[in-house]
């Protein structure tokens, strides 16, 4: 279980998080959303100890992530998979090396680490591509190896950092997919951080809306289309017209 | 004045502050061989051995002209063989070094600091941290190693081609002899010539490498702040290199 409780962040003079406190339970897709500049991305970036609260606490199967050691840090990053908006995959090494990397530092042996990448690109649907180099790769496609980089892992959690911002909507829906599919045939907690309402509304067990750090509303996937709440409406109505997902 | 030095007391504050995690951090690094062996070799052929051509270009130019310049000073005054002497002992002690040093500044550490700085940005440093490696075992570590272990393996054969391009100047340019020249270069020559010189540059390929490190990993803001991290990295290399050099003259002289 993740819990944020009254987790506060700034930026130099702009707050990012101002009282953020927030439960996420076991073996769920929760979703957050909210107006860009809301505390998003750095609410996941809370989790796996990449930022650090100005006040308040994060905590991740009841460790404080603020009070953990290095190697006690390093175990707990061990067992989520993080996947970043662009990517971020490693321009110097091939998409084997990729997935390897955090499967070596796991101590396993070159046999279960060639099984675990070949199992991952399969499972995102890029079977055969390991031995290119991610500037080889499309934009969706460099995404996806993202995705089988963190799910390579067989992490307890999987972050997801805007997973379909930038793809055309044949691919976000691929994309979306995909996440059911690694929720499901690995049993992850997934937390995702997105725009995309049509995405949220396909992957989303909860939905949690942030507005100026801190969270405006959580529900169901249906309290939250159901909801009075003028602006979660105005965020929700904007990106429901056609055409108007993002 | 309260008001102008609190931003800069600040800074400091910070830099103190970034100063001691490194340590720490490079501590813990060093001692994760497993994570930066892997990576030394490499990083040995692309910061030493792609910085030769560089280095021996360099060479050649300085030990003629300081064949040249020694020579116009020495006319009348002083015998012309001690041409030799100034050669072998400037380009060994001093501009061999420290003009190698200066060289890979603009090479190395503007490579480094691009490299992690590109890196920063987009992310990859933060990938490595989520895999739990520790970018500082990852990058860091195998860098500045193969730098500290290259820079002198790079500057002896500077001084090599220095010296030969400093003979080769005095004999087919100025009047004077193999004989003479090699006369001056070993009368006043020391063992302690050639060592100083590589100790020094062995410090430097430590600083330039952890200066590129240094600013690559605090890089910010895309490409404007990988630009910006670039400059520091070759004007804080080039700055340490000046101090270190004043540094080992009055500490092995």
């Amino acid at each position: 279980m993740i819990q944020f409780e009254d987790v506060h962040k700034r930026f130099g003079a702009r707050v990012v998080l101002d009282g953020f406190t927030l439960t996420i339970p076991e073996g769920q897709t929760t979703v957050l959303m909210g107006y860009s500049g809301t505390g998003k991305s750095v609410a996941l970036k809370h989790i796996v100890g990449l930022l650090e609260p100005d006040a308040g606490r994060v905590r991740v199967d009841e460790q404080v992530v603020g009070d953990l050691d290095y190697d006690a840090l390093m175990r707990l990053r061990a067992r989520i998979g993080f996947v970043f908006q662009f990517a971020a995959l490693f321009d110097s090494l091939s998409v084997r090396e990729n997935l390897a990397l955090g499967l070596r530092r796991q101590g396993l042996d070159p046999g279960t680490i060639d099984t675990r990448v070949t199992e991952s690109l399969r499972l995102v649907e890029l079977a055969g591509i390991e031995d290119r180099s991610p500037a080889e790769l499309s934009g969706g496609m460099r995404k996806r190896v993202g995705i089988a980089r963190a799910i390579a892992l067989r992490p307890r959690y999987i972050l997801y950092d805007e997973p379909t911002t930038g793809l055309d909507p044949v691919t976000t829906a691929a994309m979306d997919d995909l996440m059911v599919r690694a929720r499901r045939e690995l049993g992850a907690t997934s937390v995702v951080v997105t725009h995309d309402l049509a995405s949220a509304f396909t992957i989303a067990d909860r939905i949690v809306f942030l507005n100026e750090g801190r969270v405006r509303l959580a529900g169901t996937t249906a309290e939250v289309q159901e909801t009075t709440d003028p602006l979660v409406r105005e965020f929700i109505t904007s990106r429901s017209r056609p055409g108007g997902v993002a | 004045m309260t008001d102008a030095a609190g931003p800069a007391r600040g800074r400091l504050g910070e830099f103190v502050v970034l100063s001691g995690r490194w340590v720490l951090e490079a501590r813990r690094a060093l001692a994760d061989g497993a994570t930066w062996r892997p990576q030394l070799f490499a990083q040995m052929r692309k910061l030493g051995v792609d910085s030769v051509p560089v280095a021996l270009f360099l060479a050649v130019f300085t030990g003629m002209v300081l064949a040249l310049l020694s020579s116009y000073m020495f006319t009348r005054a002083i015998p012309l063989y001690f041409v030799g002497t100034l050669v072998t002992k400037a380009v060994m002690m001093e501009l061999g070094p420290v003009l190698t040093g200066m060289a890979l500044a603009g090479r190395v550490g503007a490579n480094i600091a691009a490299e992690l700085g590109t890196m920063r940005v987009t992310e990859q440093v933060d990938a490595l941290e989520t895999l739990a490696i520790s970018p500082h075992a990852y990058l860091v570590t195998p860098r500045v190693i193969a730098a500290t272990l290259m820079f002198p393996v790079v500057t002896a054969m500077a001084m090599a081609v220095g010296v030969v391009s400093g003979w080769f100047t005095a004999v087919n340019i100025l009047d004077l002899t193999s004989g003479e020249f090699m006369r001056g270069a070993q009368q006043f020559y020391k063992f302690k010539d050639i060592w100083f010189g590589l100790v020094k540059s062995a410090s430097f390929g430590t600083a330039v490498a952890t200066m590129g490190c240094f600013t690559g990993l605090a890089a910010r803001g895309g490409a404007e702040g990988v630009g910006r991290a670039t400059t520091r990295a070759v004007v804080l290399g080039c700055q340490a290199i000046l101090v270190l050099d004043a540094f080992w003259a009055l500490v092995l002289l």
